[in-house]
């Protein structure tokens, strides 16, 4: 008995140990690597930061970002205390609260990508899906669109971003601007470059319906609404799936090159700061927001996923 | 015959474009059911048995000819010609109650109240002993309960005529025995008109009024018309020992490998 139960402590012991301490490892190793090469790498700006330079930076950003907030907290208070006094003094007079306008910190710059990323993704998504499986339904409509989504789609979003700029400043003239300029600016060009993906697997996942469940649909003669809605987009709901999260994944990649050349107050704002900026700590904030975004995009990837799997009829199929 | 015709299939041929020039699987297929009658079309594989089925059921059109169902040309699928399909064809992602309540909205709609509506679904669901495992997804049962409510979900629409593609092709034989005394139950009640292929000699004669042998293709066609007059109820261990039974077996059996041998390829 006492065995047996030690083999099944041991085969335990050995499937955590996989689970847990094989990644471990492999972190491990990548930071001694990172170190060594780092170490050997001399620039303008002095030598190329490690982890542990890394480790440092991370801390100040945060730091920055916790007196930022102190002192936001401060300003809201004193126009209050002002405010009060005033009102004390004379009951008609009218408050007014001026918004803080410091400097952006590294968290609000997260923040702000992640705005961006998700409308213009959102957007995206919003085209992208009818139009899919408009195209997945009608072969005619695949022959028309098709060539005009495949020269689109290879277009860097750098090639678009000019284009971009010049038409939303010609188009969105507004004298009390509900939205930055750099904001739609970074959100179109992320729009642009994250459609067609949705739109491609879409199309093919539509396409791809088992034809005994269309002909389930033409014995019933299910009108064209109820055939999209219970057959056809329950069907091409994985494909779906999949072209959002290839979507999601290029429109945050596109995202940091557009917020850099668009000036949108985001992590591509921030690297593309540090960048001009050139003090011995720059590259250092640089990796650290190099590290932020792939942890972000990776979390963003988990998000679709989980969204997919509490979305998905089908509970048992592997999703990875 | 002298039968009044409910469903006619009336000299129907069919082609297929192919890169070589048109394909003809069926050539003048003519065939006269009445109402209530049970016929199994039987063949060799690749006769055209399907494809009778699919012309019926409005989701092939004839090149020559035509389906009359009670004065009337069938030109497109719909539910009144209901279709049994062959691997069930239930939405994986419906249960099985709501897989037939697909059909039932789509039939009754502004017939039938809500509650009304239900109970069809459960009483169509007792007809074929689903109603333990009604909430059940097709992933979570058996090959032959995903069959049983592929019928439940055809008896539900009421249909003037049943089209049954193989429909216990892909089931094990105990299974398949079991659905059969199933169905039986059902037709003796409902008496509905059921057309259904098959390729199994036993399940014919059991079940029919009427086997229709076809020839093999290209150009298939009805070969011979057998009339099995075996009372009913039916029952498969009595009938396994009488001799008319075992005539009418003999008598499909010669014709799919005596007259229409299948060439090996």
């Amino acid at each position: 008995m006492s065995t047996g139960k030690f083999a099944l402590d041991g085969a335990l012991f050995r499937k955590m140990a996989k689970a847990i301490g094989l990644p471990v490892v492999g972190i491990a190793v990548f930071l001694v690597l990172w170190a060594v090469v780092a170490d050997h790498i001399h620039t303008s700006l002095g030598t190329f930061p490690g982890p542990e330079a890394v480790a440092v930076q991370s801390e100040n950003l945060y730091q920055d970002y916790q007196q930022a907030q102190e002192k936001k907290a401060q300003f809201y208070q004193m126009q209050e205390e002002r405010n009060a006094k005033l009102l004390a003094q004379n009951p008609n007079y009218k408050a007014v609260i001026y918004p803080y306008t410091g400097q952006p910190t590294f968290v609000s710059q997260i923040g702000t990508s992640l705005v961006t990323v998700l409308s213009g993704f959102i957007l995206a998504s919003l085209i992208a899906i009818p139009l899919g499986i408009a195209i997945g339904l009608s072969a005619g409509l695949h022959a028309a669109v098709n060539p005009i989504i495949q020269i689109l789609r290879p277009v860097s979003p750098l090639a678009w971003l000019p284009l971009v700029t010049i038409v939303v400043s010609a188009v969105y003239v507004s004298n009390d601007p509900m939205f930055s300029k750099s904001y739609l600016v970074s959100m179109i060009t992320v729009l642009l470059c994250c459609l067609w993906p949705t739109i491609i697997n879409t199309a093919v996942g539509v396409a791809a319906i088992s034809q005994d469940l269309t002909n389930v649909s033409r014995v019933l003669r299910l009108n064209w609404w109820t055939h999209v809605r219970k057959i056809v987009v329950p069907s091409a709901l994985p494909m779906m799936f999949t072209g959002l999260r290839l979507s999601l994944s290029i429109a945050w990649m596109v995202l940091i090159a557009a917020e850099m050349l668009a000036q949108n107050p985001g992590l591509g704002k921030f690297v593309w700061d540090e960048f001009q900026n050139g003090s011995s700590d720059s590259l250092s904030r640089i990796m650290v927001a190099v590290i932020v975004i792939g942890l972000i995009g990776f979390m963003l990837d988990r998000t679709m996923l989980l969204l997919q799997r509490w979305i998905s009829w089908d509970k048992k199929s592997v999703l990875r | 015959m002298n039968q009044t015709a409910y469903l006619e299939i009336s000299q129907v041929s069919i082609e297929f474009p192919t890169p070589t020039g048109p394909f003809v699987a069926l050539d003048g297929v003519d065939l006269k059911i009445a109402k209530g009658e049970f016929v199994s079309l039987i063949g060799h594989s690749g006769c055209g048995k399907s494809t009778v089925l699919n012309i019926v059921a409005g989701l092939y059109q004839a090149t020559h000819g035509g389906v009359i169902l009670e004065g009337r040309e069938v030109t497109e699928p719909g539910p009144e010609r209901a279709v049994v399909f062959q691997n069930h064809s239930l939405l994986p992602w419906l249960t099985a109650y709501e897989n037939v309540e697909l059909a039932v909205k789509q039939v009754f709609k502004g017939k039938k109240s809500k509650s009304e509506m239900r109970e069809w679904i459960e009483h169509n669901m007792k007809l074929v002993h689903m109603d333990h495992a009604m909430h059940k997804r097709p992933d979570e049962i058996s090959g032959g309960m995903k069959q049983r409510v592929g019928i439940a979900r055809a008896l539900a629409m009421q249909p003037k005529v049943m089209l049954m593609d193989e429909p216990f092709g892909a089931l094990d034989a105990l299974t398949r025995a079991h659905l059969q005394d199933s169905l039986m139950e059902i037709q003796a009640d409902l008496q509905n008109t059921v057309i259904m292929i098959t390729h199994d000699v036993d399940e014919a004669v059991l079940l029919s009024d009427r086997i229709v042998m076809m020839t093999n293709g290209p150009a298939a066609t009805v070969g011979e018309i057998l009339t099995i007059d075996l009372p009913r109820p039916r029952d498969r261990l009595v009938l396994a020992d009488n001799p008319t039974y075992n005539h009418y077996r003999h008598e499909v059996l010669k014709f799919l490998y005596e007259k229409q041998r299948k060439v090996a390829h």
